[in-house]
């Protein structure tokens, strides 16, 4: 049916099913010549922001998979990354042994924070996203209780630079200064100015690999029937509360490698924000490259990394340029990260109810002819 | 001593029917009145700040109540009412208006934009049954990060609110000594030593509340619970649920309004650009620690909501931050994250509450 349909190119259908795609094309045409960077510029620009961010957009894949939506509780996983992160700095552990330490450290604290994201998801079955996001604040004030107040006083700290002055919690700058890019130094290629970060690519072509066999195994099978529709999955023998829970988990735990690689990249963790925007430009970034609520790929992955922070690279000089106040390019790009989710939130709910009625009206028609 | 009483009468009723969060947050309010005076500071003066907050805060906290009412769910857009509340404010002061004057002006400049926007909003949300909450969190976000835009872009010219050396772009705050700067507040205020109250504040607080009341009982009103209740059956008694909606919608909205100026003029000050961002979060938190479900609230919920949480928000800082020198002999200000947890918590908790009808 779709083939048939990509057959006879429709344009108008083209356009209204990537409606976001499209517009970001034309933002990032309008505002590249007029922000005037050179090409080799963005080029090695969009290759940094895809090895640092690909990995993190990827974690969002699975619980859409298993009609979880998108994952706003992905912050909980870069919280434990940070942690992890925040231990090994600790420690003087320094550069590969340290990242694949600072993973293995945030592993139970992801596994543990998306336990207990899922087992509330589950108590809020239909308003998993708001529930998420709002599990972002209430774990951030106890990430803070952990890092502002217990680190150092009850948490063994031993070195006093990453602590406060006051001599207990952490720094609101820890520098990375001996992990930074070692994951993307390890194979680098430079081909002119552009330097191509090969190891973490190809740990993020493992990561694609790995969604694409995980989508063909049982669990992922199962996570896909409870995705389609909860109560036939339990019927046909699933544990949809635990299928549910076991998609948050590993979210979670994917989104702590993502946040380690992505402030390795970085270089120095800002420790009270750096998770803080997190979700929303990952959110911003899978939806910019035309997934919705219930349906992404791991083309959807790139295509959106490259158009969005396409246009966040650009929007600040082409804002200036174009009203001569550079802080209205940064509010626009905000205003469009913002924007793009209220749009596809707002789509998504309510092709779902079209949907919803189109088949209480087919229920009717059927009784109506029955009747007869 | 009468706000002893009403923590107690808090108490009981929580035992009955608040559930564990809430009793936890009474229960810890009323051991920070307790404590208070043992670590040094002045109950009165605690109270006063309190009742202060209370003022400030209370409209906004009665802007949840419409439509959780219709069953649109804990207006996370507030913001957007917030920023119609903004455009009536600057029109005001752009328009030369001072003193009581501008409170007004500001109040009936802002009602063609709060009716227009929640029109909108309304609209949207009509579209979008059953997932409004998280639309409405992003309506908000992007209406003020619009804004953030438009507060550079818009031609104000009144020199006390565009940046001085640039002559252009409203300023990040703006003072708004000589303009409304506590028009209410001040009103027939008591003034002791250790108080002050804000009868003026509370007295309009006291009309709104008593105007939604009223409108609560109307033919209207009654339609408006019916459809929150249980939208079907509304339906088929010939209730117009979509522009009930609407109208719910749009009440909320000017009321968020109408409670940023409230805000504003006990404050002191107006907040532009991404201030109004996180105003939502300790509404929605204050009605929900009053005793509001996701689908249920009441005048009643709103008073307690917001004096349970001003009176932590106020108490914390000042009685943690004592408590702390006793105990450990430094200062400790946990108070924030303290806010952070329980506030968040008691919204967490209400989102997993089984409503009581589905949809």
């Amino acid at each position: 049916m779709k083939l048939l349909k990509n057959n006879s190119f429709n344009i108008l259908t083209f356009f209204k099913d990537n409606s976001v795609p499209v517009m970001f094309v034309l933002i990032c045409a309008v505002c590249i010549p007029v922000a005037g960077f050179p090409l080799q510029y963005l080029l090695s620009e969009i290759i940094t922001r895809i090895g640092r961010n690909a990995f993190l957009i990827l974690a969002l894949l699975i619980p859409i998979m298993a009609g979880m939506g998108l994952n706003f509780g992905m912050t909980l996983g870069a919280m434990a990354g940070e942690i992890g992160l925040i231990f090994v700095c600790d420690w003087r552990i320094y550069g590969i042994p340290g990242i694949v330490l600072a993973m293995i450290i945030s592993i139970p604290i992801s596994v543990l924070l998306g336990w207990l994201c899922g087992t509330i998801m589950n108590m809020a079955k239909g308003r998993e996203m708001i529930t998420g996001y709002i599990m972002n604040y209430f774990i951030n004030g106890i990430y803070q209780l952990i890092v502002l107040f217990c680190m150092g006083s009850i948490i063994p700290i031993k070195h006093s630079d990453i602590l406060l002055p006051r001599g207990y919690g952490i720094r609101v700058t820890v520098d990375l200064i001996n992990m930074r890019q070692s994951l993307d130094n390890l194979i680098a290629v430079r081909i002119g100015m552009i330097k191509i970060p090969v190891f973490t690519f190809i740990l993020i072509a493992l990561m694609c690999l790995f969604i694409v066999w995980f989508r063909k195994t049982k669990l992922g099978q199962d996570m896909r029937a409870v995705g389609q529709d909860m109560e036939v999955a339990r019927a046909t023998g699933i544990t949809v509360e635990r299928t549910r829970i076991i998609s948050i988990i590993m979210s979670t735990v994917l989104a702590g490698f993502g946040m380690i690689i992505y402030l390795q990249n970085i270089g120095s963790l800002t420790t009270y924000t750096a998770h803080s925007q997190i979700g929303m430009f990952c959110i911003a970034a899978l939806l910019v490259g035309g997934a919705s609520v219930d349906k992404a790929s791991i083309g959807n992955v790139f295509l959106g990394v490259i158009l969005f922070h396409l246009m966040f690279i650009v929007a600040p000089n082409a804002g200036a340029a174009i009203t001569g106040d550079s802080m209205i390019g940064e509010y626009f790009r905000v205003f469009v990260s913002y924007g793009v989710i209220t749009v596809a939130l707002a789509m998504y709910e309510a092709k779902k109810r079209r949907a919803k009625s189109l088949a209480g009206r087919k229920l009717a028609q059927a009784q109506k002819e029955e009747a007869k | 001593m009468g706000e002893t009483l009403i923590s107690k009468s808090t108490l009981q009723k929580a035992v009955q029917s608040f559930g564990l969060p809430r009793l936890i947050i009474a229960g810890f309010l009323l051991s920070l009145f307790i404590t208070a005076p043992f670590v040094g500071s002045n109950f009165f003066t605690q109270l006063s700040n309190t009742i202060n907050r209370f003022g400030w805060n209370a409209v906004l906290v009665l802007a949840m109540v419409p439509m959780v009412h219709s069953g649109c769910g804990l207006n996370f857009g507030l913001p957007l009412g917030i920023i119609s509340g903004l455009l009536g404010a600057t029109l005001s002061i752009e328009m030369g208006f001072t003193g009581f004057a501008s409170f007004v002006m500001a109040v009936v400049f802002c009602t063609p934009f709060a009716l227009v926007l929640g029109l909108g909003y309304g609209w949207l949300l009509n579209k979008i049954k059953g997932g409004e909450m998280m639309i409405a969190t992003y309506v908000g976000f992007s209406s003020v990060s619009f804004m953030c835009m438009m507060w550079l872009l818009l031609p104000y010219k009144s020199p006390t609110m565009i940046w001085g050396y640039a002559g252009k772009g409203l300023r990040t705050t703006i003072s708004l000594e000589g303009f409304y700067s506590g028009v209410l507040s001040n009103f027939l205020a008591i003034r002791t030593p250790h108080m002050l109250i804000p009868t003026g504040a509370i007295l309009f607080f006291a009309l709104l509340a008593f105007g939604m009341w009223a409108f609560l009982h109307t033919k209207t009103g009654t339609a408006m619970t019916a459809v929150g209740s249980n939208a079907t059956f509304a339906r088929a008694a010939g209730i117009n649920v979509d522009k009930i909606r609407i109208l719910s919608v749009g009440m909320s909205t000017w009321l968020g309004a109408v409670g940023i100026l409230v805000y504003q003029q006990g404050f002191g000050w107006m907040q532009l650009y991404m201030a109004p961002f996180n105003m939502a979060l300790p509404a929605v938190s204050a009605i929900l620690i009053g005793g509001a479900t996701v689908n249920k609230a009441s005048i009643i919920n709103v008073v307690l909501g917001t004096f349970l949480f001003q009176g932590i928000v106020t108490m914390t800082p000042t009685v943690i931050n004592n408590l702390m020198m006793v105990i450990t002999g430094q200062g400790l200000d946990i108070s924030e994250v303290i806010r952070v947890i329980a506030s968040n918590g008691m919204i967490l908790y209400a989102l997993t509450r089984k409503s009581e009808v589905t949809r």
